[in-house]
């Protein structure tokens, strides 16, 4: 029981890490297209 | 190539679920470790795609090196970036497996610290490009990157020069897999690699917007703006008016 622990934890940890890199390209893309968009109304 | 993105996005989180299906339920139980050994399928596969990453990162640096073509660059950044993504997922699953295996989170022996090694470089790679306006960044960053890549066999054949905690490598160690599990590892690690490959083709459509997001940022600074000296450059009259004569 307690290695299940563990194991969903390696599980979770996994798709948290790459979640977290997801949501940093989608808010960094959001950024530019804003920035973009200043830019052609300039 | 916009309508394929979408189309190998939902393929990729098909055969992500197949491949935490086939880890979870189908893959046998292993004797000794029990259930917590199937983080072996999440763990393998991810350094195997970093390691592969960070090989592109090598080919792409070297290219830059001999060619100067920031598409390369790009390339080298993109891989190195998403390399370190996978890199941290190993350096936090294996002490995660450590634990109940091991009975230690973390042990300083050298294909632990050589892996800590190889993604602190790579973290400095990314700092590198972060920070540094130089025009000879991605130079600098290219040389890192040669050197960091000298990194990554240390990390593969430490096990065999060296006396260590961590077993032997799956390919080439010496040991046997069970042909079922060597199935769902590679079931794993084809679906890493669809992941691998969607977050470098998103990650690269960002670096390339952000650079011409950057050029037309320079280029507005230097034609846009009356009040700036570059307009002073231009037109005398406007450097006149603001000094009041």
């Amino acid at each position: 029981m307690n290695s299940i622990k563990f194991l969903y934890s390696a599980y979770a940890a996994t798709w948290t890490i790459h979640l977290l890199y997801i949501g940093s390209l989608v808010r960094r893309y959001r950024r530019l297209k804003q920035e973009l968009s200043e830019l052609k109304q300039k | 190539m916009k309508r394929l993105f979408p189309i190998l996005a939902v393929l990729t989180a098909l055969m992500l679920v197949y491949a935490v299906y086939q880890a979870l339920v189908v893959a046998p139980t292993e004797r000794t470790m029990g259930d917590v050994q199937r983080i072996f399928y999440y763990h393998v596969p991810s350094a195997w795609t970093a390691f592969l990453l960070f090989f592109v990162n090598l080919v792409a640096s070297v290219a830059y090196l001999v060619k100067r073509n920031p598409k390369v660059d790009a390339l080298a950044m993109v891989s190195a970036e998403v390399g370190v993504v996978f890199c941290t997922v190993v350096l936090v699953t294996g002490p995660i497996w450590a634990r109940p295996v091991w009975g230690i989170w973390w042990t300083w022996d050298v294909r632990l610290t050589s892996t800590l090694v190889l993604w602190l470089i790579y973290v400095s790679y990314l700092l590198l490009r972060r920070f540094s306006d130089s025009a000879q960044a991605p130079a600098l960053a290219a040389a890192l990157a040669i050197f960091g890549a000298l990194d990554i066999p240390l990390v593969y054949f430490s096990i065999w020069f060296f006396r260590t905690q961590h077993p032997q490598p799956v390919i080439g160690g010496g040991g046997s897999i069970d042909p079922r599990m060597w199935r769902v590892l590679l079931i794993n690690w084809m679906a890493f690699l669809c992941f691998a490959l969607l977050m470098c083709w998103s990650r690269y459509r960002l670096e390339t917007m952000r650079r011409e997001v950057e050029e037309a940022q320079a280029l507005e600074s230097l034609l846009g703006d009356d009040r700036g000296p570059s307009a002073e450059i231009r037109n005398p009259k406007v450097a006149l008016n603001r000094s009041g004569q």
